[in-house]
């Protein structure tokens, strides 16, 4: 499937970004821009987390849900995009 | 009794004409024949069988039952038979015993064995072993594309969808300035600086010897100092120590040095190997240069330049490390001393420092760049009083001088020194520029770790000077005391911060960051304002910061958190602040 490399591409071509990963529902990564073993803790981690926050949104209006994640650290921003079946991952400096 | 006897006979021969009497039938009849004898015969014979009778009973089992009963029966067929009793001696002993012949019968021998059991001894024995080693496996990571081509229409389609987020994120990222400034510490904050050791020798400070040096070893755990006067200038014979301190060392006694070091004469700086946490180099109010071994307390001296013509006739103020020429990791030993030479010692055997490059520093030869005084006739040597070497190039070096002005030296300078001191090796000029002169001698020097321009320089006249390598005037200068500056250090982390020891008994920290006009903290070391003399950041444990003063106290401060943690944008201001030059 090109269309999904291209996509990944034209994310991971954006400034400052320094991987782009997609994960599936059990928090295996399918596609990533990074190394291995950086890719599986990113993925395993910040599959529970989402996970986390959009239980944590449900319960606190089960009318709503969580729509994207953005987690700010000194060194970088984290962005995950949650979807029913995959988690799009992006890592960003955004201050370089 | 003869048919007793005859009996007998029976019996025997019995024994020996039926010897495989087995059948029933073939018993039955012997009992028939013997029956009717007896009947015919008389009451001996009758007797004879009646009492043989139970024997058969007992003994003869079913066979011998079954003759007694034929027996019977055919003495019931002959009732009418006349039986005049007659004396006969019945001739034929026809009362067969048959207990014995069914004994016999019984007793036949027949060998009966089972066949010898045949036995073979044959070796049965495992021969070979084989280790085999069995363990679990750490549970292996999830391993990437297991999942390799499952991906597939809904995969494109989830990433349809969020590309447009993402990439809106992205750019609302990049271009955002919500988090500019915005600093969060969640580590533990050391809020004020504390005092965490007080160390001292007691027989050096009641000598009234003062700490005129102290240096970190490589590893960070070890602080020494250095016993010397600073205030006489006096040719002295007072015996003098280095100490050093293990601060890592469980029960560690800040009165009792883990090493002590005695040394003739006073020693005026010192400075540990870079790489050997041991080794330490110091310079003597006499002008030798030694290198001593702090763990071996019995026989400390490794190496010594001696009383020769090629070492310094004034006191040596600093000592420093330097790679060596060819072998990277051979070190030499950089001097300066009030005599106006820089001289490198490289150790050789039998423990001797050899001189391996000198410098000389003569009025004449100082470039003049400045408005210096006119330089008296004939050669002066220039005194050399503090030295640092550049991080960014290992030649550049700058010297503080008696004259008050700082030098600009390099290591691959080439001109021959103008001096008439004796030596071994020829003496170079080294000055390459002159910065403009401090109100009195400086004292102390330092380069930023984090500029390749930026040094600083400290005085009698109580300023510090922030000077660039590129023009002769000071970026900056500060007032920082109404006596004496005796030491000024960069911190090794920060690239904003450095320290300052005063003579009025304070080390004062300085955070251009916070305020370029005054100290953003300031720490009384002595009470009674005796000067501080010296200070040295410690590298490894970057907040640690030692301090020594003319009480004969080494104090080992722990900073406050906001010198050790480097800020953002940071090394940018330092740039700025270079950049200052000539505007």
């Amino acid at each position: 499937m090109a269309e999904v490399e291209e996509t990944l591409k034209r994310i991971q071509s954006h400034k400052g970004v320094i991987g782009t990963m997609v994960v599936n529902a059990e928090g295996i990564p399918i596609r990533t821009t990074l190394d291995n073993s950086t890719t599986v803790q990113y993925a395993g981690l910040l599959h529970q987390l989402t996970m986390k926050a959009k239980s944590t949104v449900r319960d606190i209006d089960p009318q709503n849900d969580l729509t994207f994640l953005r987690i700010r650290s000194k060194k970088h921003e984290i962005m995950v995009a949650p979807d029913k079946e995959y988690l799009l991952i992006a890592i960003q400096n955004p201050c370089e | 009794m003869p048919q007793a006897g005859s009996l007998c006979v029976w019996r025997i021969q019995n024994c020996l004409t039926f010897p495989a009497f087995r059948s029933g039938g073939a018993g039955a009849k012997v009992a028939s024949d013997c029956a009717g004898a007896g009947v015919g015969g008389g009451g001996g014979a009758v007797s004879t069988v009646t009492r043989a009778q139970p024997w058969q009973l007992c003994r003869a089992g079913s066979a011998g039952a079954e003759a007694l009963a034929s027996g019977g029966a055919a003495n019931t067929e002959r009732p009418e038979r006349p039986g005049p009793l007659q004396d006969e001696t019945l001739g034929v002993a026809s009362v067969p015993s048959q207990w014995r012949g069914v004994q016999g019968i019984r007793g036949e021998t027949k060998s009966c064995q089972t066949a010898s059991t045949a036995t073979a001894e044959a070796p049965a024995q495992t021969r070979k072993h084989v280790d085999a080693e069995v363990q679990t496996e750490a549970p292996e990571p999830v391993s990437l594309q297991p999942v390799p081509q499952c991906d597939g229409p809904r995969l494109v389609a989830f990433l349809r969808r969020v590309e447009a987020m993402v990439t809106r994120e992205l750019n609302k990222n990049w271009q955002s300035h919500a988090f500019d400034g915005f600093e969060v510490n969640w580590s533990e904050q050391q809020q004020t600086v504390t005092c965490l050791h007080t160390l001292g020798y007691p027989p050096a400070q009641g000598q009234g010897l003062h700490v005129t040096g102290v240096s970190w070893n490589t590893t960070g755990s070890v602080v020494a100092c250095a016993y010397g006067r600073l205030d006489d200038g006096d040719w002295s014979t007072l015996k003098s120590f280095v100490c050093a301190w293990n601060l890592d060392r469980r029960g560690l006694n800040p009165q009792q040095p883990s090493a002590v070091v005695e040394v003739p004469s006073a020693v005026m700086c010192l400075a540990f190997h870079p790489t050997q946490p041991s080794h330490v180099a110091g310079g003597l109010y006499n002008g030798e240069v030694l290198v001593w071994d702090v763990s071996h307390p019995e026989d400390p001296l490794l190496w010594r330049t001696g009383l020769t013509d090629d070492a310094h006739t004034d006191p040596v103020y600093q000592v420093v490390w330097l790679p060596g020429p060819q072998h990277g990791h051979r070190f030499q030993v950089l001097s300066v001393a009030a005599d106006g030479k820089v001289l490198l010692w490289l150790a050789v055997g039998a423990g001797r420092l050899q001189l391996s490059a000198g410098f000389a520093l003569a009025v004449q030869q100082l470039p003049r760049s400045t408005k210096l005084k006119k330089p008296p006739r004939g050669e002066t040597e220039v005194g050399a009083t503090a030295v640092a070497f550049s991080s960014f190039d290992p030649s550049l070096f700058v010297l503080g001088t008696e004259g008050g002005f700082p030098l600009k030296c390099s290591l691959a300078a080439e001109e021959p020194a103008l001096t008439r001191m004796p030596s071994s090796v020829p003496l170079r000029a080294p000055a390459q520029f002159t910065f403009s002169p401090h109100g009195g001698p400086v004292y102390s020097v330092s380069c930023s770790p984090f500029h390749r321009n930026l040094f600083l320089s400290a005085g009698t006249d109580g300023h510090v000077h922030l000077y660039s390598m590129l023009q002769a005037q000071p970026l900056t200068s500060l007032q920082l005391s109404h006596k004496y500056l005796f030491a000024v250090r960069w911190s090794p982390v920060r690239p904003l911060v450095f320290a300052a020891a005063s003579g009025e008994g304070d080390v004062q920290l300085f955070d251009l960051q916070k305020s370029s006009q005054k100290p953003t903290v300031s720490i009384k070391q002595t009470q009674d304002e005796s000067p501080v003399y010296c200070l040295e950041f410690n590298r490894q444990q970057t907040q640690l910061l030692a301090a020594g003063d003319a009480k004969g106290v080494v104090k080992v401060w722990q900073l406050s958190s906001e010198f050790t943690e480097q800020g953002p944008r940071e090394t940018e201001d330092l740039d700025q602040l270079a950049a200052e030059v000539a505007t």
